[in-house]
């Protein structure tokens, strides 16, 4: 293997042809087929939980002692938002990087697994205090509530997992441009790289408050700086999201204009879009303390700037994909205004379910765009309605793309094919994952307008009206989460088939070209160094005077408490 | 490489942008509509001991205006059940005795963070006379769902 990768960059084209035509080493396949596994078994056990919060919610369940409700929704969160959506990321990638690459490098191979384990082991100690109750702290976990220290020692595992995958991706792209000087890295590693470099800086900020974090639960602190932890963790929060966001963006410009047979958007605009969510990013998380105490209101309001900035870039999107669509079906002889969307494939859920997903993020990123904006977050902030909008996102925008994803993924990676049988089930799967989240996520926004609050086990408040008045809405709660739980079942079903029994045989990696017209793309959109200068510049604009007047005219400081 | 139609939607969704900014920033700044930002620490440890919250509790300071101050602690609010003249505007000081809560009162736009370490205010006008609910909403531990009070507008 060594010799291959010392080879002359003739040796690479060959490498990269053969890998199109055979398809991806077997090693590279066993990496992501391993991953894809974990986040399929993640989102199994954490739709079961879901469903258990639906059911309590709608207070038709009453959950046992030895598994309460916070319990559920501190595992819940984890297994979706950091496994799931990190194990299907980076294994997404990786498969990514070893098409568009010519393989993956043995070192960066080692390195994936090396963070494969790290992540498991780390969420193994995470989950273990959880069961037991004593890390009942929800995905956020604010001091000065503090949980078992074996909880935050797997957080520390689980981001060392994720770097690993960080730089090993940094090395095979370096070393891919190395091999072929004034080429642009492919489209679908360009998107990796934002990605990996996002998932590295992001997760820095609470990196560094797990380590404040850890001596102080074992004891050897007295206290800790609530607001500074606090701060750091949503430096990490909304990234960690926005970074799911950004991978299911990749495939709406990169694959789903191959699966429909079309060509993809302007490689310079797409490449822009990467960079500007890259800079923009971190510093959008500020918009969860919009109702702290202790920021002042200019600071405050600079920050729904910078939170409002992420939006240009979606918009952008919001553009190229429809442009996209109707280009492509009007090639296919599509007429009209809007008669051309006929052309669409939609009975292939290769397509149909990413372009569910996309449609959804219309209303999402109204909402988020909403919700970010001081006043109006005021009225939201903390309750049911922000559960509907990151169900919108991530449960429909992200998770849909996903699904879509995998029933040529896994297919490619195992060397099967998508039977018919497969494809019409997944159709069906994603109507039912569809139905279930607007009927979950439309009563959650509108029951969090009449202020039910969130991550709060079903509650009366000693049977007040106005609690009793929310009843009605948190019943689709329940109804909208049976259809998930039936639409969870049959995903895992479908990844598990193709992944194992599907019938032999090659799956082609669909990425599309750009137009045959196109003119080249500067260089400039390569300089990744002076992009990430333009990050921490501006994250140091956003977190450096709030940071600073945190630490040095901090308030005493606060115990560790247990207070369930 | 940009089609016409494409420079009118960016030009139309960075005006959308602006305009949010500007609609928050005279709401926020000429209004004074903003978010709850007060900034005043207090030891966390010391609460009861610390002025105003040595004494909690509701106080009369003008022609239908009131202050109430308040102190959040698992799993309960002190003062408790607060009762009002319809038309008064209510000015809370808040702050935590242990852990973070959340000042929620359902049918208002009262939402405010209240951080041990720190004191939060916020203001209400109560025009409709009713019942309020006021609750918890940051997840502060095992009794958080029953975390929650009354104010009665008379």
């Amino acid at each position: 293997m060594e010799t291959v990768i010392k080879q002359s960059g003739k040796t690479q084209v060959f490498k990269d042809k053969a890998n199109k035509v055979m398809g991806i080493s077997l090693e590279d396949a066993k990496l992501t087929k391993s991953y894809l596994s974990v986040a399929f078994l993640a989102i199994l056990l954490g739709g079961i939980l879901g469903l258990l919060q639906g059911l309590n919610r709608a207070g038709m369940l009453e959950l046992p002692a030895w598994l309460n409700y916070y319990q559920v929704l501190t595992a819940h969160g984890l297994l979706l938002v950091v496994v799931l959506s990190a194990f299907f990321t980076i294994g997404y990638f990786y498969a990514g990087l070893s098409h568009t690459l010519g393989g993956l490098l043995p070192k960066v191979r080692k390195m994936a697994w090396i963070g494969f384990w790290m992540k498991v082991f780390g969420f193994v100690l995470a989950v273990i205090p959880i069961l037991m109750n004593e890390a009942s702290v929800m995905y956020t976990f604010y001091p000065p509530m503090a949980a078992s220290p074996v909880f935050y020692i797997g957080l520390v595992f689980i981001v060392l997992g994720v770097w690993m995958c960080a730089f090993g991706s940094f090395i095979n792209v370096a070393s891919w441009r190395k091999k072929n000087p004034g080429q642009h890295i492919p489209i679908l590693s360009f998107f990796a790289t934002g990605v990996f470099v996002l998932l590295f800086f992001g997760s820095i900020p609470v990196a560094i408050e797990v380590f404040t974090i850890i001596p102080w639960a074992f004891g050897w602190v007295e206290t800790i700086n609530v607001m500074v932890a606090r701060t750091l963790f949503w430096a990490f929060g909304h990234t960690l999201v926005n970074i799911w966001y950004l991978t299911a963006v990749s495939a709406w410009y990169v694959i789903v204009p191959k699966v429909i047979g079309g060509r993809r958007w302007n490689d310079l605009l797409t490449r822009i879009v990467v960079i500007a969510l890259v800079i923009m990013n971190i510093t959008g998380g500020f918009h969860h303390q919009i109702i702290d105490p202790g920021i002042s209101e200019p600071v405050k309001y600079m920050h729904v700037f910078m939170s409002l900035a992420i939006g240009f870039p979606s918009l952008m999107t919001a553009y190229a994909m429809f442009a996209v669509f109707e280009r492509t079906a009007r090639k296919k002889g599509g007429r009209g205004l809007v008669g051309w969307y006929k052309k669409l494939p939609w009975g292939d859920v290769r397509f149909l379910a990413p372009f569910i997903a996309m449609a959804a993020f219309i209303p999402a990123g109204a909402g988020g765009i909403v919700q970010s904006t001081n006043q109006l977050n005021q009225v939201v902030h903390n309750t049911m309605w922000i559960v509907g909008h990151f169900h919108l996102t991530l449960g429909m925008s992200v998770v849909m793309t996903f699904f879509g994803l995998s029933y040529w993924l896994i297919p490619y990676v195992s060397k099967r094919v998508l039977t018919p049988q497969i494809n019409k089930l997944g159709v069906i799967q994603t109507i039912i994952w569809t139905l279930g989240m607007i009927i979950m996520s439309g009563a959650m926004h509108w029951v969090g307008l009449l202020g039910s609050p969130r991550r709060t086990s079903y509650s009366t408040y000693f049977d007040n009206a106005t609690a009793l008045s929310w009843d009605p809405y948190l019943f689709f709660l329940a109804i909208g989460g049976t259809l998930l739980m039936i639409g969870v079942l049959m995903q895992v079903y479908a990844v598990f088939y193709l992944m194992f029994f599907a019938p032999k045989g090659n799956t082609e990696f669909p990425i599309a070209e750009v137009e045959e017209d196109e003119a080249p793309t500067p260089r400039w959109t390569e300089r990744w160094g002076l992009w990430v200068v333009c990050m921490i510049v501006l994250v140091g604009m956003a977190y450096v005077i709030p940071l600073v007047d945190f630490i040095v005219n901090a308030p005493p400081g606060s115990p560790p408490y247990k207070t369930w | 490489m940009m089609h016409r139609s494409e420079k009118i939607w960016l030009i139309l969704s960075f005006g959308m942008i602006i305009g949010f900014m500007l609609i928050t920033g005279y709401q926020t700044f000429a209004l004074e509509l903003g978010p709850p930002s007060y900034g005043e620490r207090i030891d966390p440890q010391k609460v009861d001991e610390t002025a105003p919250f040595d004494n909690p509790g509701i106080k009369k300071i003008g022609e239908k205006e009131y202050e109430v101050v308040m102190t959040l602690q698992v799993f309960s609010f002190t003062p408790n059940e607060i009762e009002v003249p319809a038309g008064s505007t209510v000015h809370f000081t808040l702050t935590s005795k242990d852990v973070v809560h959340g000042f929620q009162v359902a049918e208002t736009n009262l939402n405010a963070m209240v951080v041990p370490g720190y004191v939060q205010k916020i203001t209400q006008k109560f025009d409709k006379p009713g019942e309020y609910l006021v609750l918890c909403n940051e997840y502060c531990g095992a009794g958080h769902q029953m975390m929650s009070t009354t104010i009665t507008v008379k």
